[in-house]
């Protein structure tokens, strides 16, 4: 069980989260522009990352605040937290 | 009091005070307060403790503690019966019951052992090529496979017993109390960290119970017990005791298993205090002083009661006081023999030699041993063990030249204890669950830590130091670093004194040499409980499984409940030796967790039995249990079902409900539907975002239904939206959907659509609704308000109006889910009682009804309202629904609207929802019953579609179903078979609307 | 090559005469070629039956298998060996029960026991829904000519006599569906057994053999880059669970999967107490006792994208309080030993079994939690695929196209509870 540093409330323990996968997936301005392929990239393909992978937790039990987090998913270790809107910090595994 | 022939006159951490009776087998014995079970039948001189796992082997105690492979018993019967209780770490209570296990009628005959006459047989792997033929046979094999597997046996009642959590952070974490652990935890204690030390022993000390040698000025124990007595009284500072810290996982949190009674006898425990506790321990620093193991050597018959470790024989005779067994022979490749050697022999124990595989040997133990009269069989092996059940003496003979046979001829040495070391193993499966690498240590042949991942630093015998005042040193180094990267400020404490023999080194041998092949003659057990001798390592390295977790997986080696504790590296070294790859190009096993097994009991703490999952009430609940409702669960809600009255069975309450509400008015309890109130700006930009229809228009106080799609397309809620004022609605959701949706709408407010002005808030448990519906569901409720006009005209369908009802400030809305006449009276929750009884009383004279969930969902469908989850699965867009008419053209975007023009789902032929009615207007259809395309006379049958809701419908006076169907928007009048529960069922397609399908009943 | 010895109780009991030393390896340790016809990256049951099928049903036998680590090491060794074929769709039903009907001649077929044991399956039913949803399901797999039954709650204690049938619990028993053909295999020895059947065939098992790239002519596959060395194929085929998308990323597409974490565990072995497997998806837990006498328990994955092989204790702490509700004497009993792995999960909980967007190369993967059932069924259909370069009808609807025109296969519900 990790321990999550929220940006809002602090280091908190997994349990009192939800992760919601993988972070910066903009939806697409014009769906309608879009292929069916085009499309299905964005509704159902990921990054999957091997390493260093940027995704969103909400502090569910906690302050219902979502934001990013950096983790690398190989060692599970995260590398930082941010909230929404801030860009992503540059991380390597 | 009996005697116990092995007892130790004097000596010993027992308290011979305190003198207990227990049962072994059925038979009587007496031990001590301080007594593990192991010791105490040990000194009444049982030795035949168990049978092994394959060949049902004669087995006694090896070990001292929680690496025992072969003294393990079922501890107690009936509710308290626990099986594979290791009798080594049993603290003995008065009254304890314990029995041998896997072995019939009994430990001394068992008929089971005729397996170890067909031991040639079964060699690792052997089920692997047989059992093969014929094909059916194979359940048969098993069946008796089955029973001849497994140890002890489930308890066969429910567990009385109460476990607890705890949930705790410290700076520092010391595992392991030995020299150490307790010199890391005053350390880190004395710089004021918040420390805690944990041990899965009943007092501290660990390799200091059974030490000889002085700290200081002390004797061992008495050092410990002051540094213990240190520690308790520093503020910040907690001892764990009867604690084992199984599992190390991510960011360093350390799992510990507490046992709180189980060292109490029955009659002493009590529901008040918890059997177990589990602690989930978040440290800054964790510091590993878990010790070592050692090991035993590989040899002819190395399993009979009688062998055990040396280190093992030192325990009972230092801690214990009791003597293994009455003349000691030793066998060894390192030190730690001489030191038990000694122990035995200023016990009073006959020691009738060392065997040692080394040559030359000298060093102050050795001495010690020769000035004390002990011989020294210099550069000889074991190579026979003698006795039946119990050893009574071994064969040894010289080593060759080259040190890889042996020469001359066998020399029999006569005793009943073979104490064996084959050098230790440092406990290292803490730091490797936390993710750290080991490295072997060529010079002290054993695997020690790496450089940690986590926050953690290992000391003592677990770092590969065996020496006593090494562990002290590099204990006090570790607590002090430990506590400056908690941010303490802290000092190393002063080393105290310690006089002790340097140790020579050590010869690596695993399985040591013999007269025959490994193949031959007696069995070299590797691993003694799942019987894996260096026979089977060798066949497996032989016929190419190569990989260590092969040779695990296919010998079974190190898969017993000791997870072997004493047979990884040895079976490694052999493997090693067959491979031909040195120990560290092999690798280990993972070491997973937990660290000895821990009981499910107290991982599922109290989320058991009414507490497993929260049950949650509607203000009304106690009104409908005192009205003899039935309940159903829906997610974690209680709903009443239905309310039978005078013996009804559903089916006539479900009528009886329905008519009322057809005919006069029914109440039902909706205050579980989801409420989520909006406010801000952009809410109505929210709504067109989140709904599949247009929110412009809505008017102040009116209503509008939406149905809410994932990106997928797919329909995932659905509900009616209230426009309260222009930055202010109530948006409902399914009873199961409020917290999913809640999620939903801030993951898109907070992820994607920063901009938007939107606050959301679940205020579903901060309103009782009463739901009330029938054609004098408007005379009921212009009674009890005097503020609504309730007029059609003044408050017409799907709006809502605010107000006062039965004295009660409510927001009511007229909006429908029978198909009648119908109001959803919203009031604050602890009012929801007080309204709830004024319709009651007020609806008296039109015989108002309490109808439940089917009544609900009997009337909802004869209307052909769909519920999410009935009618949608997940694969179902609005237009498989019909329902077009939601999905607005003209809104350029909203969540899903993409998905719905993707190839596969325009097609014509998707299932799309329809009605269905049988033939027989009285049968009734299953829910989840099969529309077939063709009938056979057995499977398989081509399926079309499927019944989703189905039920006798009283308003409409017969069958009613719903049911999604291959094109079925175009099919109606289409006459369709249906599969039902093995009945073929004729059914004619209709629209899904079988009630009032022009809605002039709830638009009255 | 060498035919292998006949594996038969007289082969044993010849071998005892001889003590063991004469007994054949299981497969070779080949050097790699420079070029292969067919290479199947991943050395677990679904690649080594790939491989095994191609040999015998496709006489393909110039096929190198690639395996990073040790054979079976992955998923193969680590799931809780469920075995059945009772999913809601047709699609699902093909391929499930194609796997079923060769797990039952599998041992024989394999000359290598992997004890295939019908005890049973039995999910259970804990309301209303969950009962018309397995009403839904039965039938539907009923009339795909799949045995399947659907149990009151005196049934259920029929077979289960320990089970917890109290009404007054959080949530009593309804019932269940039970599917008598399926059970339990070994599942080591399945990786093994194919191994050695491909191997006898003239199969390159190359373990320790990692992919770090894939090599490409244009829009075609042409081999693959090694940690032994380049080696050439006319197709490639790759079946890594747990690292499918490290894969397609070296090739350069992506994949509609993330990979999470899966734990299971299991209790000491106790004597036989528990017959058949049982399944909750809503207490949550599934169980089994294997013939060793252990029982073996699972239940959810975690949320969050893992490569790690570790899962959140929490979730153990959930399973075994669902395990303790549906079977009160197991408190007692103790976990000895827990582990985790990683599955790959796609949106609809089938997998993608067939073409990549790069020519010659093929993909079996998105198994999630419940691959193991499927390693005969998923080795036949992608030999197929891999052999012909088409498809099979069975693994046709598996397409990773059905994510751009919608056709999924939606079997959250069958899949419900990770198994």
């Amino acid at each position: 069980m990790f321990q999550i540093d929220c940006p809002f409330c602090g280091p908190r323990w997994q349990v009192e989260f939800v992760c919601g996968g993988e972070a910066h997936i903009e939806r697409p301005i014009n769906p309608d522009m879009l292929s069916d392929d085009e499309w299905a990239d964005y509704v159902f393909m990921r990054t999957n990352s091997k390493g260093m992978h940027y995704e969103r937790w909400c502090h569910i039990h906690g302050c219902r605040q979502w934001f990013n987090a950096a983790r690398d998913t190989v060692s599970d270790k995260i590398h930082a937290t941010y909230r929404m809107g801030e860009k992503p910090p540059e991380l390597s595994s | 009091m009996k005697q116990q022939p092995y007892r130790l006159p004097t000596g010993g951490r027992i308290e011979r005070n305190r003198p207990i009776s227990f049962v072994y087998d059925g038979r009587p014995y007496d031990g001590f307060i301080g007594d593990t079970l192991a010791s105490a039948l040990l000194a009444n001189g049982v030795r035949l403790v168990g049978r092994s796992f394959k060949y049902h082997r004669p087995r006694g105690v090896m070990t001292a503690g929680s690496n025992e492979p072969n003294a393990i018993v079922q501890l107690e019967t009936g509710a308290y019966a626990e099986p594979n209780t290791r009798a080594t770490q049993v603290e003995l209570y008065d009254g304890l019951t314990a029995a041998s296990q896997n072995c019939w009628p009994s430990v001394g005959f068992d008929f089971g052992a005729w397996t170890s006459h067909f031991s040639d047989l079964f060699p690792a792997g052997f089920y692997y090529k047989t059992f093969m033929w014929p094909r059916s046979a194979w359940m048969r094999y098993e069946y008796f496979i089955r029973r001849m597997a497994g140890l002890g046996s489930s308890p066969r009642v429910p567990d009385p017993d109460r476990y607890e959590k705890m949930h705790t952070h410290c700076d520092v974490l010391v595992v392991g109390s030995g020299p150490a652990g307790l010199s890391a935890a005053l350390a880190a204690g004395r710089a004021g960290a918040r420390v805690i030390l944990v041990d899965e022993q009943n007092e501290v000390g660990g390799s200091l119970l059974e030490e000889t040698i002085a700290i200081g000025n002390d004797p061992a124990m008495s050092w410990a017990n002051k540094v213990r007595e240190e520690l308790i009284a520093l503020p910040e500072t907690r001892v764990l005791l009867r604690s084992t810290a199984y599992g190390y996982y991510d960011h360093n949190l350390v799992m510990i298993s507490q046992r709180v009674s189980d060292h109490l006898g029955l009659s002493e425990r009590s529901t008040d205090i918890p059997r177990q506790i589990l602690w989930k321990v978040r440290a800054k620093e964790v510091v590993l002083a878990t010790g070592a193991h050692e090991r035993p050597l590989i040899f002819p018959d190395n399993d009979r009661p009688g062998v055990m470790l040396a280190s093992a024989a030192r325990s009972y005779v230092n801690r214990y006081a009791v003597k293994p067994g009455s003349s000691a022979i030793f066998f060894t490749n390192n030190d730690s023999a001489y030191k038990a050697a000694l122990d035995m022999h200023a016990a009073g124990m006959r020691v009738s030699g060392i065997i040692d595989v080394r040559s030359d040997i000298s060093g102050s133990w050795a001495q010690s041993v020769r000035d004390a009269g002990i011989p020294i069989f210099e550069n000889q092996v074991v190579v026979a063990t003698h006795g039946k059940s119990g050893l009574k003496g071994v064969s040894v003979m010289k080593l060759n030249p080259s040190g890889d046979g042996v020469d001359g001829v066998t020399q029999r040495v006569h005793g009943d204890v073979l104490c064996m070391s084959g050098g230790w193993s440092p406990v290292v499966h803490l730091f490797s669950q936390s993710r750290g690498k080991l490295n072997f240590d060529v010079a002290k042949n054993c695997f020690v830590p790496g450089t940690p991942v986590q926050a953690s630093i290992t000391v003592g015998a677990c770092n590969g130091s065996f020496l006593l005042s090494d562990c002290l040193r590099e204990g006090f180094l570790a607590g002090t670093e430990a506590a400056k990267n908690a941010g303490f400020e802290a000092i190393v404490p002063d080393l105290p004194d310690v006089q002790e023999p340097e140790l020579t080194e050590e010869r690596a041998v695993w399985e040591t040499p013999n007269r025959l092949p490994s193949g031959r003659g007696g069995k070299r057990f590797i691993d003694f409980q799942n019987d894996v001798t260096s026979r089977d390592v060798e066949l497996a390295a032989r016929e190419g499984y190569l990989s260590v977790e092969h040779l695990k997986r296919y010998t079974t080696l190190g898969m017993g409940t000791d997870q072997g504790k004493l047979s990884n590296v040895n079976g490694l070294a052999v493997f090693s030796r067959c491979t031909g790859h040195d120990i560290p190009a092999l690798g280990v096993t993972t070491f997973r967790p937990p660290y000895t097994p821990v009981t499910f009991g107290v991982i599922g703490g109290r989320d058991v039995d009414h507490l497993f999952d929260p049950v949650r009430k509607t203000p009304m609940h106690e009104w409908h249990v005192s009205s003899g409702a039935l309940f159903e669960d829906v997610g974690q809600w209680k709903r009443p079902h239905y309310y039978p009255q005078d013996g009804e069975d559903m089916a006539a309450a479900v009528k009886r409900e329905c008519e009322a509400v057809g005919s006069t008015v029914g109440i039902a309890d909706a205050s579980t539907l989801g409420k989520l109130d909006l406010r801000g700006p952009d809410v109505k930009k929210l709504l067109n975002w989140v709904y599949t229809n247009a929110w412009n228009k809505l008017e102040t106080d009116r209503c509008r239904y939406g149905l809410m799609l994932g990106e997928n397309g797919m329909v995932f809620d659905d509900g009616v939206t209230t426009k309260l004022s222009d930055e202010h609605y109530l948006m409902s959701t399914t009873s199961g959907g409020a917290g999913h949706v809640h999620q939903w709408l801030e993951e898109w407010l907070q992820c994607e659509w920063l901009d938007m002005k939107v606050w959301v808030t679940n205020i579903t448990t901060q309103y009782a609704v009463a739901q009330i519906s029938g054609p004098r569901a408007r005379d009921l409720l212009a009674e009890l308000t005097s503020d609504i006009d309730v007029s059609p005209q003044a408050f017409p369908f799907m709006s809502m109006r605010c107000g006062t009802v039965a004295g009660i400030s409510a927001r009511v809305f007229r909006i429908s889910f029978s198909g009648e006449l119908s109001y959803e009276i919203n009031v604050p929750a602890n009012k929801g009682m007080a309204l709830w009884r004024a319709l009651m009383s007020c609806g008296q004279k039109y015989n108002i009804t309490p109808y439940g969930t089917e009544s609900m969902h009997v009337l909802r469908a004869e209307k052909g309202f769909i519920i999410v989850g009935e009618e949608t699965d997940g694969t179902v867009t609005p237009m498989d629904l019909g329902m077009d008419w939601i999905v607005s053209k003209a809104k350029k975007n909203f969540l899903g609207k993409r998905s719905l023009s993707r190839s596969d789902i325009i097609k014509s032929d998707r299932k799309q929802l329809v009605g269905l009615l049988t033939d027989n207007p009285d049968y009734v259809l299953g829910v989840g019953a099969q529309i077939v395309s063709q009938i056979n006379e057995s499977p398989p049958m081509p399926m079309e579609g499927h019944v989703t809701s189905s039920y006798y419908g009283p308003r409409v006076g017969r069958s009613i179903a719903m049911a999604l169907l291959s094109g079925g928007l175009k099919r109606q009048g289409e006459t369709v078979t249906v599969w039902d529960r093995g009945n073929i069922v004729r059914a004619k397609v209709s629209s899904p609307v079988f009630y009032d399908r022009d809605g002039d009943r709830m638009n009255a | 090559m060498a035919t292998p010895t006949k594996y038969s109780i007289w082969s044993l009991l010849r071998n005892a005469g001889s003590y063991h030393q004469n007994w054949q390896r299981v497969w070779r340790q080949p050097t790699p070629k420079d070029e292969y016809e067919v290479i199947v990256i991943g050395g677990g049951g679904h690649g080594l039956a790939t491989a095994y099928y191609l040999a015998t049903v496709h006489g393909i036998t110039n096929v190198a298998v690639l395996e990073k680590g040790w054979l079976g090491g992955g998923n193969t060794g680590r799931n809780t060996t469920v075995v059945r074929s009772n999913y809601l769709y047709d699609e699902s039903s093909g391929i499930y029960e194609l796997s079923m009907k060769l797990w039952e001649g599998l041992s024989q077929e394999l000359n290598y026991n992997v004890m295939f044991s019908q005890r049973g399956v039995i999910g259970l039913s804990h309301d209303r829904h969950g009962n018309d949803e397995q009403s839904r399901r039965g039938g539907a797999i009923h009339l795909n000519g799949i045995d399947s039954e659907i149990l009151n709650v005196a049934q259920v204690r029929a077979l289960v006599p320990i089970i917890n049938t109290s009404p007054n619990i959080r949530y009593p028993l309804f019932g269940g569906m039970l599917q008598r053909r399926g059970g339990n295999a070994r599942h080591d020895a399945v990786a093994w057994g194919y191994a050695r059947g491909a191997d006898a065939r003239g199969v390159d098992i190359l373990q320790e053999t990692e992919v770090i790239g894939l090599m490409r002519e244009g829009s075609r596959v042409v081999g693959v880059e090694t940690s032994r060395g380049a080696i050439r194929a006319k197709r490639v085929g790759i079946v890594v669970a747990g690292h499918s998308g490290v894969l397609a990323n070296m090739a350069g597409f992506r994949l509609p999967l993330e990979s999470y974490p899966l734990q299971a565990l299991v209790s000491e072995p106790i004597k036989p107490v528990l017959h058949t497997v049982i399944m909750s998806g809503k207490v949550h837990v599934y169980l089994s006792q294997s013939d060793k006498g252990e029982l073996v328990i699972g239940a959810s994955r975690d949320a969050h994208n893992s490569y790690s092989q570790r899962g959140s204790f929490h979730l153990i702490e959930e399973q075994l309080a669902a395990l303790i509700e549906l079977f009160p004497i197991f408190g007692r009993l103790r976990m000895m030993r827990q582990w985790g792995g990683i599955v790959d999960v796609c949106p609809d909980a089938s997998p993608i079994i067939g073409k990549t967007p790069i020519e010659g190369l093929f993909i079996n993967c998105g198994w999630g939690t419940g691959g193991f059932k499927a390693t005969p069924g998923s080795g036949w259909v992608f030999a197929h695929t891999l052999a012909t370069g088409e498809p099979h009808s069975i693994n046709a609807p598996f397409s990773l196209k059905r994510f751009s025109s919608g056709y999924l296969i939606d079997e959250h519900g069958a899949a419900g509870v990770a198994h």
